[in-house]
């Protein structure tokens, strides 16, 4: 029973100093069967989800869910409230005047889905997370600034310290590190 | 392609790097000393109009809205001008971070961060007037629907209904857009930070942001649906404040004219304001390497444009006015002419109609002083535009009995006067806090820009790139980067 714990293996984590280097090596890494891949970068680069074949759809679904609830839940509203609850004579307008519930049921579908758009991405990536283990590498700081990096985790079924490191190497890694969890 | 032209300037000059973008916007915020006497200077002016602000809140609250200039038949006085004002300048920051965005605008990229702060700073002082002029505005949230014990509801029937709903929606969605394009940024000033208060401030705010290729696939599509759902948002806010007049029967408001040219004038009043603060900005920052004389001579020829659109609308008012065959609406058109407040009329011709059209002129467009001070009067211009169209309108309606006149009092200005502070406080605080240029964009772009060009290792290169990266340089994927920037930059 002791506190302190063996620590674990989170992969090996190359660093490089362009992204184009990264992109191709991401490719190169995932061609040569690797599977658990991450790669980190201080702005998006296009085509790297693909090199690793990572796909999701997750927020945009979500989102058009949520800008049908929207919807649904405006025009409920209104008609609840001006139709059954206390049908108010306007203008001696229909009292289900439906075009004049138009516009806040625009709007409530833009409020739930920019709402889903935001929490949804959020919540899929895990946020707020203040731990991860990818910030026990070292020089990651420069990930947000102007390095580019690619973890192999430990997890993948064709990782082994030795043969991944020279792999990484070959790719065009600057430095190649071992990262604890 | 190659322009000689001195304003076909690149989006991003000078000798940089991903290095020298980072740290000379992050540094802004990191480095204290960077804040020099001009920052004080109107750091300290808003704060004293803020009190300006504190004071004519607090009269208004005490003495109820009768300290102010309305009175029958002019019910609706400064209040609603300036509420119309200062949302309208917050429209072009919307345009700007969303509409550019999805028109793949790679110019937007320097002055999206800003225009956005501007968004939202300015439509925290449009709140304040609906939310004041109610006369109550302790009881401001019957203005919601909720379920109470006397069973009344908000008649969904009416545009001013429809404009709460409207701009707190704007108001949110604004904040969100603003906060997510924010997250990337406070990484990197989480990590480029020595201080460690300084980085757990921005460690919590950026909620464990890592770079990771799976969050950034994710943010991205959050943040292109986020501009697609800003892009109608924002036309249907100003388009809702333009119904709270034009579905009324007030001979000068019952025009459907109006909401293409309430969102006109939203826009070019915004881009006005964008560069009243981006011109001294960029100078007291060092920034001019990043926003460049494009970006302000493209700002200018927004401004033109969208002006030009807005004096269209004043045409056909007249038109409108005299076509109508209707004696209101002909009245109205005297009234606007020979009327009390005949010459507010003349000054909005003479600064939206007249003033802009300098900006047809090349040398006028890289004047900074010059654009400046069109810019102020282009303010000025759409601050009477609603003037006339509000009060103006309400002077003289249907009853000779009826008519009446308006004069502001020293609250009503106060009032102004206190939004402008908090305004200028609220900016130059955000300047202060918060990188007031997208970081993680300038760097995508520049990757962009220097089209696949790297320096690192070259036995790696080539593996990848589909397209030479020739002096052509085209982004990839997309159309070609305005401003045809050249593939070997020096690194």
């Amino acid at each position: 029973m002791t506190l302190v714990q063996e620590p674990k293996l989170y992969g090996l984590v190359a660093e490089f100093s362009d992204p184009d280097v990264l992109l191709t090596a991401a490719k190169q890494t995932h061609n040569a069967g690797y599977r658990k891949l991450d790669a980190f970068s201080p702005f998006p680069v296009h085509g790297l989800s693909d090199a690793i074949a990572f796909e999701d759809y997750k927020v945009p679904w979500t989102v058009f869910f949520m800008g049908l609830l929207g919807v649904t839940c405006g025009f409920a509203m209104q008609i609840y409230v001006s139709y059954i609850d206390y049908p108010l004579n306007v203008g001696g307008r229909p009292m289900l005047s439906w075009p004049q519930f138009i516009p806040v049921a625009f709007e409530c579908t833009i409020l739930f889905a920019a709402y889903s758009a935001v929490f949804g991405m959020l919540a899929y990536n895990g946020f707020p997370r203040p731990y991860q283990s990818i910030f026990n590498t070292p020089r990651f700081d420069l990930a947000s600034q102007d390095r580019f990096f690619l973890a192999v985790e430990s997890e993948d079924p064709k990782f082994d310290i030795e043969h991944t490191e020279a792999f990484l190497r070959s790719v065009g890694a600057n430095t190649v590190s071992i990262v604890q969890k | 392609m190659a322009s000689s032209n001195a304003l076909n300037d690149e989006l991003i000059t000078g000798e940089q790097s991903y290095k020298t973008i980072n740290d000379r916007i992050n540094n802004i915020v990191l480095n204290p000393g960077k804040h020099g006497v001009s920052w004080w200077m109107v750091f300290l002016i808003g704060f004293g109009l803020l009190q300006v602000l504190g004071m004519a809140l607090f009269w208004l609250l005490w003495r109820g809205v009768g300290v102010w200039g309305i009175n029958k038949p002019v019910m609706w006085g400064w209040d609603i001008i300036n509420f119309v004002w200062w949302i309208g300048i917050g429209h072009a920051g919307t345009l700007i971070s969303a509409i550019l965005l999805l028109l793949r605008q790679a110019w937007r990229t320097s002055i999206n961060r800003f225009a956005e702060a501007m968004t939202i700073f300015a439509v925290s002082c449009a709140g304040i007037f609906p939310a004041l002029h109610t006369g109550r505005p302790w009881v401001d949230y019957w203005l919601f629907p909720y379920p109470n014990v006397v069973g009344m509801w908000p008649q969904f029937r009416s545009p001013l209904l429809w404009d709460v709903f409207a701009v707190s929606t704007y108001a949110t969605v604004s904040i969100l857009f603003w906060a997510v394009g924010l997250l990337p940024d406070i990484a990197s000033l989480r990590d480029k930070s020595r201080n460690k208060v300084v980085r757990s401030v921005y460690g919590i705010l950026s909620l464990g942001w890592t770079g990771s290729v799976k969050h950034w696939h994710r943010y991205e599509q959050a943040y292109i649906l986020l501009a697609g759902l800003s892009t109608p948002l924002v036309l249907s806010v100003h388009t809702i404040v333009s119904f709270d007049f034009a579905v009324s029967i007030v001979p000068g408001w019952h025009t459907t004219i109006f909401p293409p040219y309430f969102v006109a004038g939203a826009v070019y009043a915004g881009f006005a304001m964008v560069l009243t603060l981006a011109i001294p900005v960029r100078a007291w920052y060092g920034l001019k390497d990043y926003i460049t004389m494009r970006h302000i001579d493209w700002m200018a020829k927004v401004m033109l444009a969208t002006g030009l659109i807005v004096f269209y609308g004043y045409i056909l008012e007249m038109f409108y006015g005299m076509y109508s065959g209707n004696v209101f609406e002909l009245g109205l058109v005297k009234n606007r002419l020979y009327g009390p407040y005949a010459w507010s009329y003349f000054m909005l011709l003479f600064c939206n109609g007249v003033v802009p059209q300098l900006l047809w002129f090349p040398k006028i467009r890289r004047n900074l002083v010059a654009l400046w001070l069109i810019c102020q009067v282009v303010s000025i211009g759409m601050w009477l535009e609603r003037f006339v169209i509000i009060s103006v309108s309400l002077l003289r309606d249907f009853l000779p009995s009826s008519w009446g006149f308006f004069t502001p009092t020293m609250w009503d200005i106060g009032l102004f006067l206190g939004t402008m502070g908090q305004f200028m406080f609220l900016m130059f605080g955000f300047l202060r806090v918060l990188p007031m240029i997208n970081v993680f964009e300038m760097k995508e772009l520049w990757y962009k820009m220097t089209g696949h060009h790297h320096t690192g290792t070259s036995a790696d290169h080539g593996a990848h790139s589909d397209k030479p990266a020739s002096d052509e340089a085209t982004g990839h994927g997309g159309p070609p980067l305005l401003g045809q920037p050249a593939a070997d930059k020096g690194e």
